[in-house]
């Protein structure tokens, strides 16, 4: 399977992440599409790495493996983002009943 | 002792310690204490003083260095001494008549509280140190470094009572007046320094400027320097253009107008160009241009006497004149004439303005003379020295100025006969007006209020002695000059200063000119001064001038409106300038730009806070469309 294809699915990912973030008011679903734009990178970081490890015939083992392990990171990090993120979007719904993003729109009292 | 040459450093160290004992412990040191530090100070210098020049004289001459002062690449400036027969000769001036002005002033400003009295001879001791640093530097910069010295304590004596405004306001004038003839002489030792890469003068172990002025300057070169050199003499010896400050010096303490504003300061500008001879003898144009100014200032300083009422002031116009006597003689190339009337002039002259303070000390602090008058009665001592003094600067033989004066107006003579005949003119003027305020002051009958009269005292010895001691000097101070013509051989001071003017004298022929001509010449200027004397003080005597004067004399008066010309021409378009620049450069151009610039600021600040609208959306719209367009950049303008 050649890396056009991975590149093309991250790609639409990514697109399809961000204008939900432009379009959407909705807190839950831009955090949704922010997950997506995180995984459409993480994918993008399997492929490659995994195609480097099939182009590097005779390396040692280890040699394509450093992008996977990037991604685990980036999955522990994500989940640590995720529990804060929703818990203040908690908190945002039990003070203004809302999730709208444009309805907090002002950091001043 | 090995070399006493190598002691002339101890010359100006005394008047240093002094100024610093007197002014660090002005508090704590009595009245008697101050005066004699201040002047057992002077006196070791004059000690040390007589002892250099019995040295020089004998031939011993040569350069102290004490330490290198400033070194930069091939520029090397040593703080160093020359002690030659010139310098020497003006140490005995400065610390001889310094002391005796010194003595003088502890009892004459005996009524000031000890803290003013110490800072006065503080202040007087510091002049002195500088005024030794001029004459004994061996170049340029330390002659400056003195320079600017007797300038700066000039500035503070003048303003001694410093609570007095227009005290203060003179002192101003004469410091911002100097300064203008500094900057002249700053700039004339830089083109020496671009030249020639030293300001030595030249000694016998070291070049100096005047062993390479011949070869090295081309005659624009030397003229510029000399015209400069000359620009900053005029602001110090007060000539025209710069003489102003002088007269209106004369708010300072009496021994001060003695000291520093006739006997020495103010023949720093003579001393400078005697010292660079060979540079202005090289220079016949500003030779021409001196004799010319000094003339000018002569006879117009001696008319403008003729008409004041203020001791000091008719004094002050006096030394002006005299001032210019010797740069006459100087622009003729009679060096040695100006010296010895530098000479003359700082006996008589200081005897003079001593005795006007012993008067005015008399007087309880009046100086107009149409107040007044028969002083002689009450004044013996004060008189009989003041007349002398009187006499020698009216030129009558056989006293000081006599000879001094004759000596100048020879070599006037054989330079140009004009110059002789406004000179002889401005002697006359001269006998004048010294006679007019002799006999206003001392002869006639008491014109002051019966209380003056009550108090009307000789001073105490302390005053009188300095007088009696100068008195004799007027007297006998010009017989070291006798003229060839008098008494063949007889010249002393040019023998004695025959190897400082050496390098001119070889280079000018002299014009003698005969005997029967000289003694025509003298028999005219001294017939011409005795009428003159008879005259003044026959009309002055019953018939003072006590009214305003009126036509012509109200000129001479008002000092020729130079005071209001230099208001009109200089102070006020300077005014408006100062004013235009405060109030339009400043507030429509400056202060706009400054608040302008504040103003865009805040208003760029309050537009662009606009984007930040707290709408998420609108700041990850924004977020995208940057990073596209730096993708696009990275990708079409990369390289």
């Amino acid at each position: 399977m050649n890396i056009e294809h991975y590149i093309v699915l991250s790609v639409a990912l990514f697109c399809i992440g961000i204008v939900g973030v432009l379009t959407r008011r909705n807190a839950i679903i831009i955090f949704m599409c922010i997950e997506l734009m995180l995984n459409a990178a993480n994918l993008l970081l399997v492929a490659f790495s995994k195609m480097h490890y099939a182009a590097a015939a005779g390396q040692p083992a280890t040699a394509g493996i450093d992008g996977q392990l990037f991604v685990f990171f980036i999955m522990v990090v994500a989940a640590a983002e995720v529990s804060v993120g929703l818990a203040i979007i908690v908190m945002m719904y039990r003070n203004v009943h809302s999730v709208d993003v444009n309805f907090l729109n002002r950091l001043k009292h | 002792m090995k070399n006493i040459i190598d002691l002339a450093w101890l010359v100006p160290l005394f008047p240093l310690i002094g100024f610093l004992v007197n002014g660090l412990f002005r508090r704590q040191l009595t009245k008697p204490l101050t005066a004699i530090v201040g002047s057992g100070t002077v006196l070791a210098s004059f000690v040390v003083s007589v002892l250099i020049f019995f040295a020089v004289k004998n031939g011993q001459t040569g350069t102290v260095t004490l330490f290198p002062f400033i070194q930069i690449s091939d520029l090397s400036v040593p703080f160093a001494f020359q002690i030659d027969q010139l310098s020497s000769l003006f140490l005995l001036i400065i610390t001889g008549v310094g002391f005796l002005i010194h003595v003088y002033s502890a009892a004459y400003m005996n009524s000031e509280e000890p803290p003013h009295y110490a800072r006065y001879f503080s202040y007087l001791n510091l002049f002195v140190f500088s005024m030794l640093l001029l004459v004994m530097g061996a170049n340029f910069v330390i002659l400056f470094i003195g320079w600017e010295g007797v300038g700066l304590c000039s500035y503070l004596l003048i303003g001694y009572w410093f609570r007095n405004t227009e005290y203060n306001n003179a002192a101003k004038k004469a410091f911002i007046m100097n300064r203008i003839g500094d900057v002249a002489f700053l700039l004339a030792i830089f083109w020496m320094i671009h030249k020639l890469g030293t300001v030595t003068f030249a000694t016998p172990d070291q070049t100096g400027v005047f062993d390479l002025v011949a070869s090295k300057l081309t005659a624009t070169d030397i003229t510029g320097i000399t015209l400069l050199l000359f620009i900053g003499a005029t602001g110090k010896s007060a000539q025209i253009p710069l003489y102003t400050w002088l007269p209106d010096a004369m708010a300072g303490p009496t021994p001060v107008s003695a000291l520093i504003h006739a006997a020495t300061m103010v023949t720093a500008g003579i001393y400078m160009i005697a010292r660079s001879n060979i540079l202005y003898t090289l220079a016949p144009v500003t030779q021409g241009i001196i004799a010319i100014i000094g003339l000018a200032t002569a006879i117009l300083a001696a008319t403008i006497a003729l008409k004041q009422n203020d001791i000091k002031k008719v004094l002050a116009y006096s030394t002006v004149s005299q001032l210019g006597y010797m740069f006459l003689g100087l622009g003729v190339g009679a060096f040695t004439g100006a010296v010895f009337h530098v000479m003359t002039h700082a006996f008589f002259k200081a005897l003079l303005f001593l005795g006007a303070g012993s008067v005015i000390h008399a007087m309880h602090h009046e100086q107009d003379i149409r107040r007044m008058g028969g002083l002689k009665r009450y004044l013996p001592v004060t008189h009989l020295t003041f007349l002398l003094a009187c006499i020698a600067i009216a030129g009558i033989p056989p006293f000081s100025g006599f000879f001094s004066k004759d000596e100048i107006l020879a070599a006037a003579y054989a330079k140009n006969p004009v110059y002789y005949w406004l000179g002889a003119a401005t002697a006359l003027l001269t006998a004048f007006y010294m006679f007019r305020l002799y006999a206003t002051t001392f002869l006639g009958s008491f014109r002051g209020t019966e209380e003056q009269r009550h108090h009307l005292h000789e001073s105490p010895a302390l005053m009188t002695i300095p007088l009696i001691v100068l008195a004799i000097l007027s007297v006998a101070g010009g017989w070291v000059g006798i003229p060839e013509v008098l008494m063949p051989d007889a010249h002393a001071l040019e023998k004695f200063l025959a190897p400082i003017f050496a390098a001119s004298s070889a280079r000018t022929t002299p014009h003698a000119i005969p005997h029967s001509t000289e003694y025509l010449l003298m028999s005219i200027t001294v017939v011409g001064a005795a009428i003159a004397i008879f005259v003044a003080t026959a009309r002055y005597r019953r018939k003072p001038e006590l009214h305003e004067a009126t036509g012509f004399g109200k000129i001479l008066a008002n000092k020729w409106y130079v005071d209001e010309l230099y208001n009109f021409i200089i102070v006020r378009p300077l005014n408006w300038l100062s004013r235009f620049l405060a109030n339009f450069i400043e507030r429509d151009v400056i202060d706009w730009l400054v608040n302008g610039m504040g103003k865009a600021v805040q208003y760029t600040s309050r537009q662009v806070r606009l984007l930040q609208s707290g709408q998420v959306g609108s700041y990850v719209l924004l977020m995208v469309l940057s990073i596209l367009i730096l993708v696009a950049v990275q990708f079409f303008v990369k390289k």
